[in-house]
């Protein structure tokens, strides 16, 4: 979009695909799909230090209707697998993944029997985010990387997933 | 406050159950009775209803696998006095070709999800207990996870995952 011409003469020109993408980019409401520490630091993004209203992701959904991104902050138990992917489908589309820490991209530090090693193995990721847990500043990198691939138009698992290290 | 001490409980339960002990074991202050199998719900209930005992607190039950070709398996209880603050663990011996053990939940109520870890993750049957699912493996998982010849990955296949 060029907004060049938007000051001086009062509209612009641009194609409806990218105001569309431009407007699903800045305001994904994520599903917060918290199940176990990394969840700390995914509220730690919502609060007003770190500030993801900034990229109008601030309204967490509790209900996977209302949202656009699945943010699994957690480590993933075979048991709970079910329930993630329950909950993936019960979202609209269009939707994303971002796995978040360790455990959710590769099992993380739990090499054993009752751990998914990594949530790609069941639902299509989108954005691995590293760390055990993230920053918030590298959750908000995740997103932002995320933003930037709705921008080009990518749907859940269509591109190569993006790696935050 | 009586003035219990690990040596009046020992007297206390050899007065009792004389038949039912198998062996005593102290180290450092921990009092540790192995009882038969047969006889630890008899055991167990005497133990919280005495009046000078009063275990009320069944504060942990578990199993062991000592990976032995005999007596391979243990079901460990520990008890703690609110009265005399004594504490004092039991234990039961189970052979592998025999993983029948007497519940004590209908002692404890508390035992029963204590009963279901242990058949959980064990594979111990504790008979007569009200409701023996598995507690944190899925219902149809086949396996005993902590059982020592258990593999730490996993049998692969035996857990199910949602189709991608």
């Amino acid at each position: 979009m060029g907004l060049g011409s938007l000051s001086s003469e009062g509209f612009m020109t641009t194609k409806l695909q990218a105001m569309i993408n431009w407007c699903r980019k800045n305001s994904l409401w994520p599903m917060p799909m918290g199940i176990s520490c990394c969840a700390i630091e995914l509220m730690s993004t919502g609060d007003p230090r770190h500030d993801i209203a900034r990229f109008g992701s601030e309204v967490m959904r509790f209900s996977p209707r209302q949202s656009d991104v699945m943010i699994v902050a957690g480590t993933v138990t075979y048991k709970m697998a079910k329930v993630v992917r329950k909950i993936y489908d019960q979202m609209p589309d269009p939707k994303w993944v971002i796995a978040m820490g360790a455990c959710a991209s590769s099992g993380g530090m739990y090499r054993s029997y009752p751990v998914v090693q990594g949530i790609d193995l069941f639902v299509p990721v989108d954005v691995y985010v590293a760390g055990c847990p993230p920053r918030p500043d590298n959750l908000l990198k995740g997103l932002m990387a995320l933003q930037e691939k709705v921008q080009q138009g990518a749907k859940v698992g269509e591109k190569e997933p993006v790696t935050i290290e | 406050m009586s003035s219990t001490t690990n040596d009046r409980v020992l007297e206390i339960l050899n007065t009792h159950f004389k038949d039912s002990i198998l062996s005593v074991n102290e180290f450092r202050g921990e009092l540790t009775v192995v009882v038969t199998k047969e006889h630890i719900v008899r055991v167990c209930d005497f133990l919280k209803h005495d009046d000078e005992l009063r275990f009320h607190l069944l504060e942990d039950l578990c199993g062991v696998d000592m990976y032995t070709p005999t007596d391979r398996f243990q079901v460990v209880y520990h008890l703690f006095s609110l009265q005399s603050k004594l504490r004092l663990r039991l234990k039961v011996v189970v052979d592998e070709g025999d993983l029948k053990v007497p519940t004590v939940s209908t002692v404890w109520s508390t035992a029963n999800w204590h009963e279901r870890e242990a058949y959980d993750m064990f594979g111990i049957v504790f008979e007569g207990h009200p409701d023996l699912r598995r507690l944190y493996m899925p219902d149809e998982f086949e396996y005993f996870p902590l059982r020592k010849d258990f593999p730490l990955m996993g049998i692969p296949g035996s857990l199910s995952l949602p189709k991608k």
